[in-house]
């Protein structure tokens, strides 16, 4: 991408007395790109974002927001704006007071404030709603106003901490399209606080994955899956099966890889991270859906190996199987999609796993 | 619930009888004030307002009336600016020594107002000041900032910090965030501290006893006139007017609240407001 | 070491020290000079500060002190018992059974508070006199021929005419309490097998009793301080340590004797006070307040 920055963090840290809270952070955020700070809770995502609206200030590093640094700029001199965890609506203000309400510092007439309020709220389809009172709606409905509300300042950056998390499964799932459709028509920098990593992967260009105060990597939802660089973001991002495995050989072609449940497999050069030292491989990772059970003696795949099924979970379109490896104490987790006249194999039973090489994630 | 039908019944008899009891003898000053008779006693003799005129030509009536409302003003306004910040403190920060403060700060309510009394007495004696209103101010205000953090801190608390900070992420200054949401929300509180501590400004007597000088406030001179006979029937009138007055205003408080809690749709029958 | 404190520490202290340092001025220096004072002697019109224990000698020796004392106590104590028995009923009625008009129960139950507490007083004196409301109802009803005499002028008419005063300031905190537990926790005894009397007992009982604690401290600390209703309605028999207090301050002019009766009654009530809230913490278990 080529849009030009918007935020800089550079060398960031904070803490709280003695509580390291962040450390190291540095990330660049681009015009127009739906970001995502993704962790659990506790690795510092909320703090960041605070500290990017400005209601934490730095320990040590710099923020710059549109080539501005903000240095010792309260929140009201900022050019973001945040929907809040809690949505924060004043119960005490209308919905049209709510969205107006930091209209009121610009030098607006009334009318012009009713207009920039009614193209707010039709903005996330409320048109019409500007006289209900904050304590009639619903919890989709407050998270469409604080929304409004923030959209309406034409900030530079959107700040959205955890904007789902108090809604229920089937209008959060909603919301998150709406969302996503409303950022890419908008063109405004969004930047969401979540531990829902599904939700970060549905709706982000890039993801900041933190743990403890730092980022652990920072990268598109699809690389985040395919190549997670540590075995936590791994395990954090979908599942992941893990298998003891040593290096045996280097070539130009690719590194070869002993792994004992498996077999062995040639990885080739563009599945090995940047930077990786191959001596020090101890396991590989290799996702449910890039295993197979072969069920039909027709079927073959690149490589096999023997295993049998320990249980399974039946999920409706998919099942998934943890099967045990022929002679190893090693078991994986794999996941096969149900298809017509395929019946679920029951535990004790003995299958064919086949996988391939280029499905195997590296970590060192 | 099982044995629902039974219980509540000798219960609800109970809460009756019980409210008789804390009824019996306010009833009593409206019955007296309107009495006909120079005792106050039963059986009563007849109807009469001769003694609410008594009243309106009582001048060191007038004088104690003016002395309360200056009294219990002063030390309501106070003691709810004291307790709003006491208040505001406790609900928003952590600092050290925050318990002990507190606890001190909270402490007159435990206290025997003969105690508090008798020791700023003591200490007004000894700087040699001379005792005034505002000696009486001084120890009311100390004995209501307690109930005015009691009134206020559940008002601060209720306060989401994210409604603040929204506030100023939509642009609004630290002084505008006050006035434009800190202020709205908590003005229940504020109102309802301000009523009560007034309340119970005008109605204090020890302190007002030891601390007053030459002006008397409305419950030391009711002290003094209940030695004499003859002046009671117009202390019952008096009286009265001063239940109708606390009674007045209280539902006032609670209607200011009510208003307040059903505007932000919470739920206005819930209890709390009152004290 | 320089305290060191972060910009949150910092504000807090700022915002709440104009009413610490009301406080500290008020109540801490001014309870500091009475017991200073306590050890003086008064000489006619000047203060004699040579130190001496001669105030709390007489204080806790002579008889008149002594009795006044430990009468006030036990009025005290009597009133607080009564007040507060007499008031977890309705608290609990309140609580438990009242579903729609709580609010308008409180609000009734709080308006006989806001009348003149000297008037109340003097009313219930009006009530239980001689030619009393009680009396004179109790002729007509031909349930006496003469007038009752021993509920006036003495520590009964104390203790009825505080438990009465006191109300308000027992029921709150009991209902305060009592509206706290989640009801779910009394189905979950029920349904683990208890009945009503063992479930209040053993679950309503226990988990009020931060409320009930607090509503005996409310009641017994500023009964043992009370000096209009004992002169109004106790005749002499029913006089208490306040009284002898504000004499001492007053007609006496013995402040310095005052200050050790006022010094000794606070240490007193203190000790019962921490006393009551020792036992409640043991018979309430480990519920935090």
């Amino acid at each position: 991408m080529t849009a030009r920055p918007i935020i800089e963090l550079r060398n960031l840290s904070k803490s709280f007395g003695a509580v390291q809270a962040l450390r190291g952070i540095d990330a660049t955020i681009r015009e127009g790109e739906f970001f995502s700070l993704l962790g659990p809770s506790g690795c510092g995502k909320t703090t960041l974002l605070r500290m990017i609206a400005g209601f934490e200030a730095p320990s040590g590093g710099s923020i710059v927001i549109d080539g501005k640094p903000m240095d010792g700029i309260p929140a009201n001199h900022r050019p973001t704006n945040m929907v809040f965890q809690s949505y924060a609506i004043f119960p005490h203000l209308s919905v049209a007071g709510n969205v107006g309400y930091g209209l009121k510092r610009k030098k607006l007439s009334r009318a012009e404030i009713a207009a920039e309020v009614e193209a707010a709220l039709e903005k996330v389809d409320l048109a019409g709603y500007g006289s209900r009172a904050a304590h009639e709606l619903s919890g989709g409905q407050r998270q469409r106003v604080a929304l409004a509300r923030a959209l309406v300042m034409r900030p530079k950056v959107v700040l959205l901490d955890e904007p789902l998390s108090a809604l229920d499964k089937k209008l959060r799932e909603q919301m998150q399209v709406e969302l996503r459709a409303l950022q890419q028509s908008l063109g405004i920098t969004f930047i969401l606080v979540t531990h829902d990593q599904e939700e970060a992967l549905i709706m982000s260009d890039r993801i900041a994955v933190m743990f403890d105060g730092q980022i652990a990597q920072m990268a598109s939802p699809e690389e985040l899956y395919r190549t997670p660089r540590t075995r936590r973001v791994a395990s954090f991002i979908g599942v992941m099966n893990f298998l003891p495995a040593r290096m045996k050989g280097e070539s130009p072609e690719g590194i070869e890889i002993d792994i004992p449940a498996l077999g062995s497999a040639r990885i080739p050069r563009d599945r090995v991270p940047e930077g990786l030292r191959p001596e020090r491989i101890e396991s590989i990772g290799i996702r449910p859906e890039m295993l197979t059970i072969l069920f039909d003696e027709a079927n073959s795949a690149e490589r096999e190996a023997e295993g049998q099924v320990v249980a399974n979970s039946y999920y409706g379109d998919m099942t998934y199987y943890d099967v045990r490896l022929a002679g190893q104490e090693a078991q994986v987790t794999i996941s096969m999609r149900n298809t017509a006249g395929r019946s679920v194999a029951r535990p004790g039973t003995t299958v064919r796993v086949g996988w391939g090489a280029e499905s195997v994630v590296l970590f060192d | 619930m099982a044995g629902a039908r039974r219980g509540p019944n000798w219960l609800l008899v109970y809460a009756v009888a019980y409210m008789v009891f804390l009824y019996a003898p306010v009833v009593l000053l409206p019955l007296f004030a309107f009495n006909d008779a120079t005792i106050v006693a039963f059986p009563l003799s007849g109807f009469t307002t001769k003694w609410f005129t008594v009243l309106w030509e009582t001048e060191a009536l007038h004088g104690a009336v003016r002395n309360s409302l200056i009294v219990a003003v002063s030390s309501a306004l106070i003691a709810t600016m004291l307790g709003a910040s006491a208040a505001r403190a406790m609900a928003r920060y952590r600092f050290p020594a925050k318990k002990g403060i507190v606890g001190f700060i909270m402490l007159p309510l435990v206290l025997p107002e003969i105690i508090v009394a008798v020791a700023l007495l003591v200490m007004l004696m000894q700087l040699g000041l001379s005792l005034s209103l505002w000696t009486v101010v001084a120890g009311h205000v100390l004995i209501c900032t307690p109930f005015a953090i009691a009134i206020l801190s559940s008002a601060f608390q209720g306060l989401d910090q994210s409604l603040e900070e929204a506030s100023l992420d939509l642009g609004e200054s630290r002084w505008g965030t006050f006035r434009r949401v800190t202020l709205p929300l908590v003005m229940p509180g504020v109102v309802s501290s301000l009523l009560i501590t007034f309340t119970i400004s005008l109605d204090e007597f020890i302190i007002a006893f030891f601390l007053t000088g030459t002006d008397v406030t409305l419950p030391v001179y009711i002290w003094s006139q209940l030695r004499f006979p003859s002046k009671l029937p117009s202390i019952m009138a008096l009286g009265a007017i001063l239940l109708a007055l606390s009674v007045l205003l209280l539902v006032l408080a609670e209607w200011f609240r009510r208003r307040a809690a059903a505007r932000q749709g919470k739920d206005a029958t819930a209890a709390g407001g009152l004290l | 070491m320089a305290l060191k404190l972060s910009s949150q520490e910092r504000q807090g202290l700022t915002l709440i020290s104009p009413t610490l340092l009301y406080a500290l001025v008020m109540l801490a220096a001014p309870l500091l000079m009475v017991a200073t004072f306590s050890f003086w002697t008064q000489n006619y019109l000047e203060i004699d500060r040579t130190l001496t224990l001669d105030n709390y000698r007489a204080a806790w020796g002579e008889p008149i002190y002594q009795v006044l004392l430990a009468r006030s106590l036990r009025i005290s104590v009597i009133v607080t018992v009564a007040t507060v028995l007499l008031a977890f009923p309705v608290a609990y009625f309140l609580s438990f059974h009242v579903k729609k008009r709580k609010a308008l129960w409180l609000f009734l139950i709080t308006v006989p508070f806001w009348t003149s507490y000297l008037l109340r007083v003097f009313l219930w004196k009006v009530i239980l006199g001689y030619n009393g409301v009680l009396n004179s109802a109790l002729l007509n009803l031909g349930l006496i021929d003469e007038p009752l005499t021993f509920i006036l002028y003495n520590a009964n008419a104390v203790v009825l005419t505080l438990a009465h005063a006191w109300a308000p300031f027992a029921i709150l905190p009991i209902f305060v309490a009592l509206e706290k537990i989640d009801r779910s926790l009394l189905e979950a005894a029920e349904d683990l097998g208890d009945g009503p009397v063992r479930r209040f007992f053993r679950v309503t009982l226990p988990l009020a009793m931060p409320g009930v604690v607090a509503a005996t401290l409310i009641v017994l600390i500023p009964t043992v301080g009370d000096f209009i209703t004992p002169k109004l309605v106790g005749g002499t028999d029913g006089l208490m340590i306040a009284n002898m207090i504000q004499i001492q301050f007053g007609k006496a002019n013995n402040a310095p004797l005052g200050a050790a009766l006022a010094v000794t009654s606070m240490l007193t009530v203190a000790a019962i006070s921490l006393i009551v809230f020792l036992a409640g913490r043991r018979l309430g278990g480990r519920v935090k307040p």
